[in-house]
């Protein structure tokens, strides 16, 4: 998929000048953030819950290759075919191989973020497979040919005046009364109405997993909509598509799991379907694909594994609670980070996916305020992680050429005390005497456009230690 | 090498085989009252709505008024293990078999309700298809008491120790499907059913309960 992370400062100023996303954006510390609060208080020991799934979610990552051969076994055994992918576009040409040889024309597709991931919407349309998507969300999202802009709520950036322009624009339909637009309700009935057709069509289902099974070989999907169980109940092929950390041992890991996914995410106790998926249609049922697969993908996962900094990122299960925490996120929408996952999660797995030089802001893009890794399900560290990829962009020397310059002055002056010592006096003396009630209202580079910064407090931390230490001495006489 | 053992080789080698470690006791979310009552409250919370009924043989006679209250038609498709109830003396008319695109009212068994999130555990199979508590715009599922239990651990542990392994599909459904993805407005009936009824059916003969 086409990154615009390179260009994440310049989209980041342009939303936040537009109102209506403002608005939108406003919506999320009342609903996202207040509803997993809640949901958190209700549960009781929500932090015992936290450690259980990290420590979950660690022993796998301990041994993925097992659990995911363990997997593979049963869900064979269940005659499942499992299909192992290096990168995006191995995944699409199995996917794509699959409905060539199912004789496919059109698929529905449920919300995942792993096919967002490899492209695979592009993918199948060249080899002549018409993909719908469903969710409700990611349908707009289609129909607008935009990218989701959260992980969890992909058109969190519109508002209903926006989906019945689109909906105007693509549902032929007879519309009198003129109060449509503003009708969520009606809004959401009519994309009912108009998937409804595609699902009981469709040769072919596509959906990700929140969770592969290794004691049952089964994929587990999470939904609200209920698109996910059309998805995999209607169409002859079944298509699950996730990566290869989504590996859990048994039933009873994906219980303590699912209990800290609903509840970060959108502050359910649960989802409303929750289906446990474990191969083609039961003996003599008339219902159910006639065939299941399962893509594992590696696309770069793998080598996070074998990074000690950044391995933990694999833990994530994608509920979207750091980007719902995150200031930034919350004042600048999902689209700037330019690539699939935005938030702070974004923030590390694009730097790892696309490369450091192709997101070089997005590491710098977060204030550390520390929010996203208190929010966090299963405890990843994430602003480590970002402090982390800054110092590569260091050894790597891609930080601007400013800022490069400007370190390479200060470590030149460090180095020399003599020079540093008097130059720090005058500069200090200096901003205390431009200062105003000690806090500076301008500064170049833009960090006092809307705020001041503190004054320096008149010592040097050197003056200040000199005179500490003759005090000291003079006591001790 | 095969994309499979290229993956496989990229890994770390293995630290020890073996289980998660179990974090003992495991974390749950506090309980409220007996286990009717819970899933009772906790199925609300979720937008179904629960009725108890004192006998299986009571349970036309209960969807029927349900029906009525809504102003819906007494028309139903249900699964073939409630086939055999006093359908017509209720006035409705009930066919046994899978749901359809066409169909307002599915009605259904369950193998187990989960207290814990008001949940109900579906098994799909030849007699108990998942279509009929998917496509119909009501879903009324008949719930003996005796098929609550506590967690989804719990329910799970049933699926082990009942059938052995999980059917095609276990659905585990909470109430209306629903969606908030347009201003985060919740709004029932999504892609599924728009409402919800259970009957929850105290009588200890109520039969298998669906339990395949």
């Amino acid at each position: 998929m086409r990154a615009e992370s390179l260009e994440f400062s310049a989209a980041a100023r342009a939303n936040l000048k537009k109102p209506a996303l403002q608005q939108s954006l406003a919506r999320i510390p009342i609903k996202f953030v207040r509803g997993r609060t809640d949901a958190a208080a209700a549960f009781g020991d929500f932090e015992a819950l936290r450690d259980a799934g990290q420590a979950i979610r660690d022993a796998v990552l301990a041994n993925l290759g097992h659990w995911l051969t363990e997997f593979e076994r049963a869900a064979e055994a269940r005659g499942v075919t499992v299909h192992w992918a290096r990168d995006a576009d191995e995944a699409c040409r199995i996917v794509a191989e699959i409905a060539r040889a199912g004789g496919v024309r059109t698929a529905v597709k449920s919300k995942s973020m792993v096919t967002e991931e490899i492209g695979l919407n592009a993918a199948l349309g060249a080899a002549g497979v018409e993909v719908v998507e469903t969710d409700l969300g990611e349908y707009v999202i289609q129909l607008a040919n935009e990218r989701p802009s959260h992980i969890v709520a992909p058109i969190i950036h519109k508002n209903r005046d926006e989906v019945a322009d689109l909906f105007e624009a693509h549902h032929a339909r007879d519309r009198q009364d003129p109060a449509w637009r503003d009708d969520i309700a009606g809004l959401c009935r009519e994309a009912r109405e108009v998937l409804r057709p595609k699902f009981l069509q469709a040769d072919m289902g596509i959906s990700g997993a929140n969770f592969l099974i290794a004691e049952t070989g089964s994929a587990m999907i999470v939904t609200n909509e209920g698109n996910g169980r059309l998805c995999t109940t209607l169409p002859r092929i079944h298509v699950a598509i996730t990566g290869i950390e989504k590996v859990v041992p048994t039933l009873d890991d994906a219980a303590t799991l699912l209990r800290l996914l609903t509840r970060s995410a959108t502050g359910q106790p649960i989802s409303n379907y929750v289906s446990l998926l474990t191969g083609p249609r039961d003996m003599g049922a008339a219902e159910g694909p006639e065939a299941m697969h399962v893509v594992l993908l590696d696309n770069g996962r793998a080598e996070l594994l074998a990074d000690e900094k950044l391995r933990p990122m694999l833990r994530c299960i994608r509920c979207g609670a750091c980007m719902n925490h995150c200031p930034v996120y919350q004042s600048i929408g999902g689209h700037p980070y330019g690539w699939v996952y935005p938030g702070p999660m974004g923030s590390v797995l694009t730097p790892h996916f696309l490369g450091l030089e192709a997101a070089p802001d997005l590491p710098n893009a977060a204030t550390l305020c520390g929010q996203c890794e208190v929010a966090c399900p299963v405890k990843i560290p994430l602003p480590d992680m970002l402090r982390t990829l800054r110092e590569r962009q260091v050894e790597a020397q891609i930080k601007g050429w400013r800022e490069r310059m400007a370190y390479r002055i200060w470590g030149w002056l460090a180095l020399r005390p003599r020079l540093y010592r008097p130059m720090a006096r005058v500069g200090a003396w200096l901003l205390n005497i431009v200062a105003d009630d000690g806090q500076l209202s301008w500064l170049p580079g833009g960090w006092t456009t809307g705020r001041t910064f503190p004054a320096p407090a008149g010592e040097t931390f050197q003056q200040r230690v000199a005179r500490q230490r003759a005090q000291a001495d003079w006591e001790a006489r | 090498m095969n994309s499979r053992d290229a993956i496989l080789s990229k890994f770390p080698p293995l630290s020890g085989v073996g289980r998660a470690p179990v974090v003992s006791p495991l974390p749950r979310p506090l309980g409220v009252g007996d286990l009717a009552a819970e899933f009772t409250a906790r199925a609300a919370a979720l937008q179904s709505t629960v009725e108890r009924v004192a006998a299986l043989d009571d349970v036309p006679t209960a969807i029927a008024a349900y029906l009525a209250r809504l102003g819906l038609a007494p028309q139903l498709v249900c699964w073939p293990g409630l086939a055999a109830l006093p359908w017509s003396n209720a006035g409705l008319n009930a066919v046994a078999r899978p749901a359809e695109d066409r169909d307002l009212v599915g009605v259904t068994q369950c193998f187990a309700a989960i207290a814990e999130t008001g949940t109900l555990m579906m098994c799909s199979g030849r007699d108990t298809p998942a279509v009929t508590s998917l496509l119909p715009e009501t879903h009324i599922a008949v719930v003996p008491i005796e098929r609550l239990v506590g967690t989804l651990e719990a329910g799970f542990a049933a699926l082990r120790r009942e059938l052995g392994q999980p059917p095609r599909a276990v659905n585990l459904v909470s109430g209306p499907s629903r969606t908030g993805d347009i201003e985060q407005t919740i709004t029932l009936g999504a892609h599924g059913p728009y409402r919800m009824h259970i009957l929850l059916i105290d009588g200890a003969a109520a039969g298998t309960g669906g339990a395949l």
